[in-house]
């Protein structure tokens, strides 16, 4: 008996680990499924893949599906993420320069992102005042978490996002050669790409982007509603050969196995140690060797992590209005939300439903009042710097 | 009628061959305002430099995302920019992205007009790539070529065949095989090899 063939995108990233595992291991044939990955190498191409129908499943952007879904800035194509493929996994790096102008200005805990961006916002108007270029900051895409993180982090610090830096999107390979360079002084990115700028010496890891929330959906498993509508029992496997593959690699014992089946050419294509550290949260964060552990860094399977909340897609949308990207509305909200399906992960897994809230919001940042997903104007007004 | 003046077009693309002969193709069609962009640093603030009505990258190009944020509010942006996404014609986007092109334009530049460029844009993409397909075909026809000559030379000197014997005895074995040619001859240099 042949599988049923489908075509799935992906980016070359940690974060595309339960996706190339359950294939790779053969997951994904035991449901019955026949899986060609396609790797990609931009998010865009990803996305009109999967929206032309090119792909019938992808590894994306969680702030992707939302936007494809609301026809922000591109066609309104309805997408449902039936699996979370990442929880946080991102981190901020910045230049030697720009290390030590924060380390100059912080007063109190390097790792307390309050401490560290209203350090930066000391920075940034010294600069001000000498006539200096703005700072520069590198993210992925315009609807990506590492655009909502690094701002969500500097306003807090009152560095407004728009006026007093520049945020340009860079895709992920360019990052490490743009810091290099000097076109960038800091970015946001997933793994591997932070160490690799680490190693070269090149790079401080500021915060893991677990410092600003504990919890933030990064990539999904994205396919077209009516496609999942159209083929359920397809899509139930894919989401139990996803969640075999999750628990895998949540299994330490697996990790070598796992970081050289990642490393491989035809998947990621880096050195499988590179790999192992951010499977393990354990990250050289300077290149003087220091080293930094958390086991926050990048959810996979644990904590329910694998289990797509509609709280963090309203988080997401929120974040969207806050800057501008998109205007506030109960149906818009209601829309981003249905685009996460804890439902269909519940049915196809048989798992029952994690006790409502193991963390008290789901999100939890570390300013701001906590997250309330259904009164979005109100808890966006305590916000002092937003578009909207 | 007066002639509607040439829109200011960019190609980006890192392949230079490709982006001349889209360049090429759109001259001869009359888009006399063609622009190039292959360095990818600071392709923003060449793009807004150049101020073009209509975009064209290549799909195998990651900066693709750099472009997609001039769909947002920026005060850098002068004139919005949309993707070419007339969603009743599926045909032309799926037809584009099979070829690996995709195209930006400005808000308000006419669609009968984009549509030409597209398709414009498709030939000479799919003209590229069979281009490049013969190239490939010749390069692997000419390393297969090297491979069975070399065979060739081994099973000479060690079987003390003429050259025609020798290229008889690995087609007869390649057809009881069903194997390809060069298959066989690749064996014959790697047993050689572990042989020696």
């Amino acid at each position: 008996m042949t599988g049923m063939a489908l075509r799935i995108g992906f980016i070359p990233l940690v974060d595309a680990a339960a996706l190339l595992i359950a294939v790779d291991k053969g997951f994904a044939r035991d449901e019955g499924l026949d899986v060609t990955l396609h790797r990609e190498v931009s998010w865009s191409n990803v996305r009109d893949k999967l929206n032309l129908g090119l792909f019938d499943a992808a590894h994306l952007l969680a702030p992707v599906a939302i936007a494809s879904s609301l026809g922000l800035g591109h066609v309104k194509v309805p997408i449902v993420a039936p699996f979370n493929l990442g929880l946080n996994g991102n981190a901020i790096t910045v230049s030697p320069a720009l290390q030590a102008a924060i380390s100059a200005e912080l007063d109190g805990d390097p790792l307390n992102p309050l401490a560290t961006a209203q350090a930066l916002s000391r920075v940034v108007a010294a600069r001000k005042a000498k006539g200096l270029e703005p700072l520069v900051f590198g993210m992925t895409f315009p609807f990506s978490t590492h655009n909502y993180q690094l701002r969500f982090w500097m306003a807090a610090g009152d560095v407004d996002p728009d006026e007093d830096v520049r945020l340009v999107v860079l895709p992920p390979p360019y990052m490490v050669e743009s810091l290099a360079s000097g076109h960038v002084d800091a970015f946001c990115v997933g793994a591997p790409w932070n160490s690799v700028a680490v190693d070269l010496g090149i790079g401080h890891i500021l915060h893991f982007v677990s410092d600003i929330l504990a919890r933030a959906a990064e990539k999904v498993l994205a396919v077209r509603q009516p496609w999942a509508e159209r083929n359920p029992q397809v899509l139930a496997g894919l989401i139990r050969a996803h969640e075999r593959a999750a628990e895998f690699i949540e299994d330490e014992r697996n990790r070598n196995e796992i970081a050289a089946t990642l490393g491989k050419p035809e998947y990621l294509g880096v050195d499988a140690e590179v790999v192992r550290r951010t499977l393990d949260g354990r990250l050289k964060v300077s290149p003087d060797g220091k080293v930094r552990e958390s086991s926050r860094y990048l959810l996979i399977g644990r904590e329910g992590a694998a289990r797509p909340d509609p709280v963090q897609a309203a988080w997401l949308y929120a974040q969207m209005v806050r800057w501008g990207q998109a205007p506030l509305s109960d149906q818009s909200l209601s829309i981003a939300k249905g685009v996460f399906r804890p439902d269909l992960y519940d049915s196809a897994t048989g798992k029952k439903p994690p006790p409502a809230a193991t963390l008290a919001e789901g999100v939890g940042a570390f300013a701001g009042p906590v997250f309330d997903p259904v009164a979005i104007s109100k808890h966006l007004d305590s916000f002092p710097i937003r578009r909207q | 009628m007066v002639a509607e003046s040439s829109p200011k077009i960019a190609i980006v693309d890192e392949n230079p061959i490709r982006a001349a002969i889209l360049e090429e193709g759109l001259r001869e069609a009359g888009f006399t305002a063609v622009e190039h962009v292959g360095e990818m640093n600071n392709l923003l603030a060449r793009i807004y430099q150049i101020d073009p009505d209509v975009i064209l990258i290549d799909l195998e190009n990651p900066s693709r995302d750099v472009l997609e944020q001039m769909f947002q509010v920026s005060r850098a942006v002068r004139r919005p920019i949309a993707m070419f996404v007339d969603q009743a014609d599926t045909a032309s986007i799926q037809a584009s992205v099979d070829a690996g092109v995709s195209a930006y334009i400005v808000d308000g530049f006419k669609k009968e007009r984009i549509k030409s460029i597209i398709d414009l844009c498709i030939s000479r993409f799919n003209a590229f790539a069979r281009l490049q397909d013969e190239l490939e075909r010749t390069k692997t026809q000419l390393e297969e070529r090297k491979i069975i000559d070399r065979a060739k030379g081994i099973l000479m000197k060690l079987k003390g065949l003429s050259e025609d014997e020798a290229y008889v005895l690995m087609r007869s074995t390649a057809m009881r095989e069903k194997k390809k040619i060069v298959e066989i001859a690749q064996s014959i240099i790697t047993a050689s090899e572990l042989l020696k």
